[in-house]
C-alpha cells in the first residue's frame, strides 16, 4: 500500500458511499452486506473493511484461483482421476472472506468443501485430493497450516473446534479458532453440543456456518423453521447472517468475530447465507430436486463478478491484471492436473500403518501374515 | 508407606490424582465428577486441589464430552473424561468410533489423541436400564481404540497410569461392582505391560479366562474346583484390546482346556474371539471345544432378574464340568 494509493482511493470511496447509501441502502437489515451483487460499495452500521486495491485484488485473485482449482478438480472427477469431489462453485466469497481474515495462529476446523479456506491457510491443493483420489483419509499434517483434516462426518468438527478453543483459553494465548459447518449440519446435535460447551466455557470460537440452501437435495427449510443465525441467541452468543457472496462482508464480520473471541467475548454464529452453485458432490444430481430459476438468480449474485465490477469500476485493476491472473489459473489448473495424475497409490502396507501411536499386538500380527502373504507370490508382486 | 489396601474406587482416585500432580495437561472432564466426585465418588475431592480448570464439570452432553476431549487433546491436553455408565455411552460412540479412532491414521500420524474415557460397566449393583451394561465389544471391534479393564485395586491404579500416559485413545472400563473391594496397592512398583495378561491362580487341569468384573467368580470357582480335586487355572485378562493372546495359548497349552467368561452377551462377544482364535492356535492341544460363559442375548434384565443374567458360580463351575467331561 502506498500513501498515494491510500489518498486517492479514500474521498472516491465516501463519495461512491454517499452515492449509494442514497439511491441502495442495504436492502436488507438482518443481512450485512457490503457490496452488492451490482458490484456497488455500501455501508452497514455495524461492519466495515477498509482495504487498499492491492488487498482488494488479492481477495479477486483468490477467489479466482479458488475457482478454478475446483473447476479442474470436478474435470479430474469426470476424467476418473478421482473417485468423487465436493464442488464449492458459488461459495467462494464465503470461504475467502472468512479465511482471510484469520490469523496465522488462529485454527481451523473444516467440513469437506472448505477449498477456499484451505487456500488461505497456505495448504497444498494437492494434499486436499488425496482423499477424493483414494489414496489416504486426510493426509496432511494438521499443525503445520493450523488448519485440521476435513471431516466428513456432518457437524462433528464443531465439537474438535470448541475443545480446542478451550484449549487456547487454558493456555492463555490470545488466538482464535473457527469452525465450519453447513445448514444440513445445523440439525445435528453435535452442533448443538458444541454451540453449549462453547457458551458455557466463553469459548475462543467462531460458528462459520455456510447455508448453500440445500443439504443433498433437502432445502433449508427441512433442517430449520427459523434462520440459522437466530438459533444462536438461545445459547447466549450473537448470531449474524452475512451476505456470504460478499467477500467483503465475510471478511468484516469474521474479522470482527475472531476479534470478540480474541477478547475473552466467547463464541460467534456466523451465517454465510449463500450458494451451492453445482451438485453437493459429483455423485449428486440437482436437477432432480432444484429448479433451473432458481441457479440463475443466484448465478445473478456472483461472489467474483460482483467483485471484479467493483475493481473495474473503481479503476482498482487494469485489464493486465485480468490477464495475468487468467494465465496464473492456467497454471494452477495445468499444476493441479499434473499432480494428481503423478499421486502414486500409497504402499499396501500403508493399510497397517499409524492406527496406532504406541503399537497393537493384533496389528503387528496381521501386517506380518499380510506381508508374508504378498511375498509369498512367485513373481515378487507383493513387494 | 507405598503399599496401602485400597478399594478400585480410591486406587483410580489416586492414580488421577498422581497423574494430574505430574503433568499440567492432564483434564478431568465429565458430569458431576467435580463438586460431587462423581455418582461413584472415583474423582472426590480432586476439583477441591485441581480447581474448575482441570477437573471439569461437564453439561449432560456424552457427544460433547468425548468431541471437546478430542479438541482439547489436539490441542495438547490429556482429557480424562467420564461417561457416567455404560448405557449413557452411545451418545458419544459416533464421536469415539468416527473421530477419536481415526484421527491419528487419517493424518498420517503426525497427530496424537491420548484420551482416556473412563466408563464404570457391568451389573450387579442393582440399577435401572442402561446402568449395568458390558459393551466393550463394541469397542474392542474398532480399529484405533484400546480397551482395558482392571480386577483389582493395584491394576485399576497402575492401568490408569498407563493409559493416561499412552498417546493412543483407550476406553477404561471400570467394574462398578467391585468398586468397593480393596486390595494391595504399591504406589511405588514398577507395574507390568499394560496389555499383558496376569495369571491369578495357577492350575492344571481347565484355564479359566476372564476380565473386569467376572475375575473375582472366576477365582472363586478355581476354589471350589479344587476342593473336588480339579486344578484350574485363572487368567486376567485385563486387556480387551489388544488381547494377551500368547497367555491365553500358553495356559491353554498348558490345561488344554478353556472356558471363557464375561458379563457381555456371549453372541459376538469377547469369548467369540478368543475360542476362535485359540482354536486356531492350539487346535491340537484341545481335548474340548472352547466353552463360552456370560449374558444373553436379551437386553440387560431388571435388577430382581440379574442374578439369573449374570455368571455366577454355578454356571461357570458348570462349564468347566462341561468341559472336563469331554
Amino acid at each position: 500500500m502506498t500513501v498515494e494509493s491510500t489518498a486517492a482511493r479514500k474521498p472516491r470511496r465516501s463519495s461512491k458511499r454517499t452515492g449509494s447509501s442514497a439511491g441502495k441502502a442495504v436492502a436488507d437489515p438482518q443481512l450485512v452486506q457490503l457490496l452488492t451483487p451490482e458490484g456497488q460499495r455500501v455501508e452497514h452500521p455495524d461492519y466495515d473493511v477498509d482495504l487498499t486495491p492491492e488487498e482488494l485484488r488479492g481477495l479477486y485473485r483468490d477467489m479466482v484461483l479458488t475457482r478454478r482449482f475446483d473447476a479442474e478438480a470436478t474435470a479430474l472427477q469426470r476424467q476418473g482421476e478421482l473417485g468423487l469431489w465436493a464442488s464449492l462453485l458459488g461459495q467462494e466469497a464465503a470461504q475467502i472472506g472468512s479465511g482471510r481474515a484469520l490469523r496465522d495462529d488462529d485454527y481451523v476446523f473444516p467440513t469437506y468443501r472448505e477449498h477456499g479456506v484451505a487456500w488461505c491457510r497456505g495448504v497444498n491443493p494437492t494434499n486436499l485430493l488425496g482423499m477424493f483420489r483414494g489414496v489416504n483419509h486426510g493426509g496432511w499434517d494438521p499443525n503445520s497450516n493450523n488448519f485440521h483434516l476435513y471431516t466428513i462426518v456432518i457437524g462433528s468438527q464443531t465439537l474438535h473446534a470448541t475443545g480446542y478453543a478451550m484449549g487456547v483459553a487454558k493456555d492463555g494465548a490470545d488466538s482464535a479458532v473457527i469452525a465450519y459447518f453447513g445448514d444440513g449440519a445445523s440439525s445435528q446435535g453435535d452442533v448443538a453440543e458444541s454451540f453449549t460447551f462453547s457458551a458455557v466455557y466463553n469459548a475462543p470460537v467462531v460458528f462459520f456456518c455456510q447455508n448453500n440452501q440445500w443439504a443433498i437435495s433437502e432445502p433449508t427449510e427441512k433442517q430449520t423453521r427459523v434462520p440459522l443465525y437466530q438459533r444462536a441467541q438461545g445459547y447466549g452468543f450473537p448470531g449474524i447472517r452475512v451476505d456470504g457472496n460478499d467477500v467483503l462482508a465475510c471478511l468484516a464480520v469474521t474479522r470482527s468475530a475472531l476479534e470478540r473471541a480474541r477478547r475473552g467475548e466467547g463464541p460467534t454464529l456466523i451465517e454465510a447465507f449463500t450458494y451451492r452453485m453445482g451438485a453437493h458432490t459429483t455423485s449428486d444430481d440437482p436437477t432432480k430436486y432444484r429448479a433451473d430459476e432458481e441457479r440463475e438468480a443466484w448465478e445473478a449474485k456472483d461472489p467474483i463478478l460482483r467483485l471484479k465490477t467493483y475493481l473495474e469500476n473503481e479503476g482498482h485493476a487494469d485489464e493486465a491484471f485480468f490477464t495475468s491472473l487468467e494465465e496464473e489459473s492456467e497454471t494452477l489448473g495445468k499444476q493441479v492436473r499434473e499432480a494428481v495424475r503423478a499421486m502414486p497409490d500409497p504402499d499396501r502396507m500403508a493399510i497397517f500403518e499409524n492406527i496406532y501411536a504406541d503399537g497393537h499386538a493384533l496389528v503387528d500380527e496381521e501386517r506380518a501374515q499380510f506381508a508374508a502373504y504378498q511375498a509369498s507370490f512367485a513373481d515378487g508382486e507383493g513387494k | 508407606m507405598t503399599v496401602q489396601k485400597l478399594p478400585i474406587a480410591k486406587a483410580i482416585n489416586e492414580s488421577l490424582r498422581k497423574a494430574m500432580e505430574n503433568d499440567p495437561k492432564v483434564l478431568i472432564m465429565g458430569e458431576d465428577v467435580g463438586k460431587l466426585g462423581g455418582v461413584f465418588r472415583v474423582t472426590d475431592g480432586l476439583q477441591k486441589d485441581f480447581g474448575e480448570g482441570r477437573v471439569i464439570d461437564t453439561p449432560l452432553a456424552e457427544s460433547g464430552i468425548v468431541g471437546t476431549a478430542i479438541g482439547l487433546a489436539l490441542r495438547g491436553y490429556r482429557p480424562v473424561v467420564e461417561i457416567q455408565f455404560d448405557g449413557f455411552v452411545f451418545p458419544a460412540y459416533d464421536q469415539i468410533v468416527t473421530q477419536l479412532a481415526k484421527m491419528h491414521a487419517r493424518a498420517l500420524g503426525k497427530i496424537k489423541l491420548p484420551v482416556v474415557i473412563r466408563i464404570p460397566y457391568g451389573g450387579g449393583i442393582g440399577a435401572v436400564e442402561h446402568h449395568s451394561e458390558s459393551p466393550e465389544a463394541l469397542f474392542a471391534h474398532v480399529p484405533g481404540l484400546k480397551v482395558v479393564s482392571p480386577s483389582n485395586a493395584s491394576d485399576a491404579y497402575w492401568m490408569m497410569q498407563q493409559a493416561i500416559q499412552s498417546d493412543d485413545p483407550i476406553i477404561y472400563f471400570e467394574p462398578k461392582r467391585r468398586y468397593w473391594d480393596k486390595s494391595e496397592v504399591d504406589t511405588e512398583a514398577i507395574p507390568g505391560p499394560l496389555h499383558k495378561a496376569r495369571t491369578v491362580v495357577a492350575g492344571s487341569d481347565l484355564t479359566l479366562v476372564a476380565y473386569g468384573p467376572m475375575v473375582k467368580v472366576c477365582v472363586e470357582a478355581a476354589a471350589a474346583a479344587a476342593e473336588e480335586g480339579k486344578s484350574i487355572e485363572v487368567l486376567d485378562l485385563r486387556s480387551m484390546s489388544p488381547i494377551d493372546f500368547d497367555a491365553v495359548q500358553a495356559s491353554v497349552e498348558k490345561t488344554r482346556r478353556l472356558v471363557v467368561v464375561h458379563e457381555a452377551p456371549v453372541f459376538y462377544g469377547a469369548g467369540a474371539e478368543i475360542a476362535a482364535r485359540i482354536t486356531e492356535r492350539s487346535f491340537y492341544h484341545l481335548e474340548a471345544p472352547v466353552l463360552r460363559v456370560g449374558g444373553y442375548h436379551a437386553p440387560y434384565p431388571p435388577a430382581r432378574l440379574e442374578e439369573e443374567y449374570l455368571p455366577g458360580l454355578d454356571r461357570v463351575l458348570d462349564a468347566v464340568d462341561r468341559s472336563l467331561a469331554y
